[in-house]
């Protein structure tokens, strides 16, 4: 068991599992995020992320979202070190067989979004965690920190809209290969479940991309 | 037709190489790619140059011995074939093609488009076999076998081992091969009892020898002469879980 991380199938099946950990903690990150432009006040929206910072059993999944996504880098970064490192010489022509396009690109999509995890981190969890530079407000008598408009003001800013609305194509890039890569790569493959999952790829990424990216688009245009 | 070729020269493993352009001239459209090059090698030694080396053998797709990286692919542009059985009609006259060795770490040249591929016999040594006396033919039918499970062994056993997966591959990942070795005992009722020694041995032997690790990207399923799927590759995966956790 303990020796299995340290084959080449055994640290690919981190990489799937922390992808697949962080797959599913995307929808809910939306899912919060939205409230913000569903409802009139900013109120759902900064309850809902007082739940999520306050709550014992979030909190605790906290640390192993954390944990996964720090797993998924290192080991995503150690893997395709040990890839360069086994074709020491290049081909004059790169091949350009037929392959899933996005997959030759995981790397690079992958160091533009965790450029825009720090700057995104910074700006919000930090802030509001380990700064407590958030305005407070109060909702029935409890003081609440007023998130919503620290994202309100961040996305008047048009340079900040353009860089949220890259990041998030740049992440549907990467999830585009990510989703089906996972299960293949947990041996999960099926000649009926594997298009079906394939297929549950396409729509997971559009809807959370494009849910991703309306946000920043509705703030800065409507609210 | 005629031809420009472009063909990396390399004097021995540890020489520097370098590509030479060479012209062909005259050569018929049914010919193949490999006696193309056996007409500029005559050539070449008529001109007291020395020939270009290059793996081949069997020259009917099935030995796996020949390989060769013709103008970003392996095995050149078509699919499902090897480089043996690509014929020059499959370019157009005047074409300018680029002839590369595979690239892998564990695949070193040795001179010229020969490269050292006993990389892949070291895995197969490390446990890609049935280690049991099998005597005389049993009889028909003793050991039955459900023609699902006959197929699927039979699909992967078509692999020939010629490496284009790995050179293909943007990691030079030897998954596929590995995979299609495993496979073709690992549904076999004669292949069950070994199964997990195998593909632990067979897998750590991959990792040692450098090469690279699976992206899932799909090249090397491209490229395979033989069409080893990356079905495959997913029971390898499978295979590999359940010897280590179960």
């Amino acid at each position: 068991m303990s020796i299995i991380f340290n084959s080449s199938i055994g640290k690919k099946l981190i990489m799937s599992l922390a992808g697949l950990f962080l797959i599913a903690f995307l929808p809910v990150h939306l899912g919060i995020n939205l409230c913000l432009i569903l409802y009139d006040t900013r109120e759902v929206f900064n309850k809902a992320a007082h739940f999520m910072s306050n709550n014992l059993i979030i909190k605790v999944i906290e640390i192993f979202l954390f944990a996964g996504l720090i797993l998924h880098i290192f080991y995503g970064i150690y893997l395709q070190i040990q890839n360069w490192m086994a074709r020491p010489v290049r081909y004059k022509i790169e091949n350009y067989s037929q392959t899933s396009f996005f997959s030759k690109f995981m790397i690079h999509t992958a160091a533009i979004i965790a450029v825009f995890l720090v700057i995104h981190l910074s700006n919000f969890y930090f802030k509001s965690k380990i700064f407590g530079e958030v305005p407070i407000v109060i909702y029935d008598g409890k003081a609440y920190h007023d998130l919503g408009i620290l994202v309100i003001e961040k996305f008047k800013i048009p340079g900040f809209v353009w860089f949220y609305i890259g990041c998030f194509l740049f992440l549907a890039f990467h999830l585009l290969h990510g989703f089906h890569s996972a299960f293949q790569t947990l041996g999960l493959d099926h000649k009926v479940y594997t298009p079906v999952i394939k297929s549950l790829g396409w729509l997971y990424t559009l809807l959370v991309s494009v849910g991703f990216i309306l946000i920043p688009i509705y703030i800065y245009f409507l609210v | 037709m005629d031809f420009i070729l472009k063909i990396w020269r390399q004097q021995d493993s540890q020489a520097k190489g370098k590509f030479e352009t060479y012209q062909v001239t005259g050569i018929s459209p049914d010919c193949s790619f490999l006696e193309m090059l056996d007409i500029l090698n005559n050539r070449l030694i008529d001109r007291f140059e020395k020939p270009i080396c290059y793996d081949h053998d069997c020259r009917e797709g099935i030995c796996g011995s020949c390989g060769l990286y013709i103008n970003g692919r392996p095995h050149g542009p078509d699919s499902a074939i090897t480089t043996c059985q690509l014929h020059m009609r499959r370019f157009r006259d005047g074409d300018t093609i680029i002839v590369e060795p595979w690239r892998a770490k564990p695949f070193p040249v040795i001179k010229d488009l020969v490269v050292d591929r006993s990389a892949f016999d070291e895995i197969i040594m490390a446990g890609g076999y049935i280690s049991v006396h099998t005597g005389s033919a049993p009889e028909a039918n003793t050991i039955a076998v459900p023609k699902v499970k006959a197929e699927i062994s039979m699909d992967a056993a078509a692999c020939i081992g010629c490496g284009a997966c790995v050179a293909a591959c943007k990691n030079a990942s030897a998954m596929l091969f590995v995979a299609s070795k495993i496979s073709q005992l690992a549904v076999l009722p004669q292949g069950i009892v070994e199964a997990k020694e195998r593909v632990r041995k067979m897998v750590a032997r991959m990792d040692e020898l450098g090469f690279g690790n699976c992206t899932n990207t799909g090249a090397c399923e491209a490229e395979c002469p033989k069409g080893i799927s990356l079905t495959h590759i997913a029971r390898l995966n499978r295979e590999y879980f359940a010897a280590k956790l179960l």
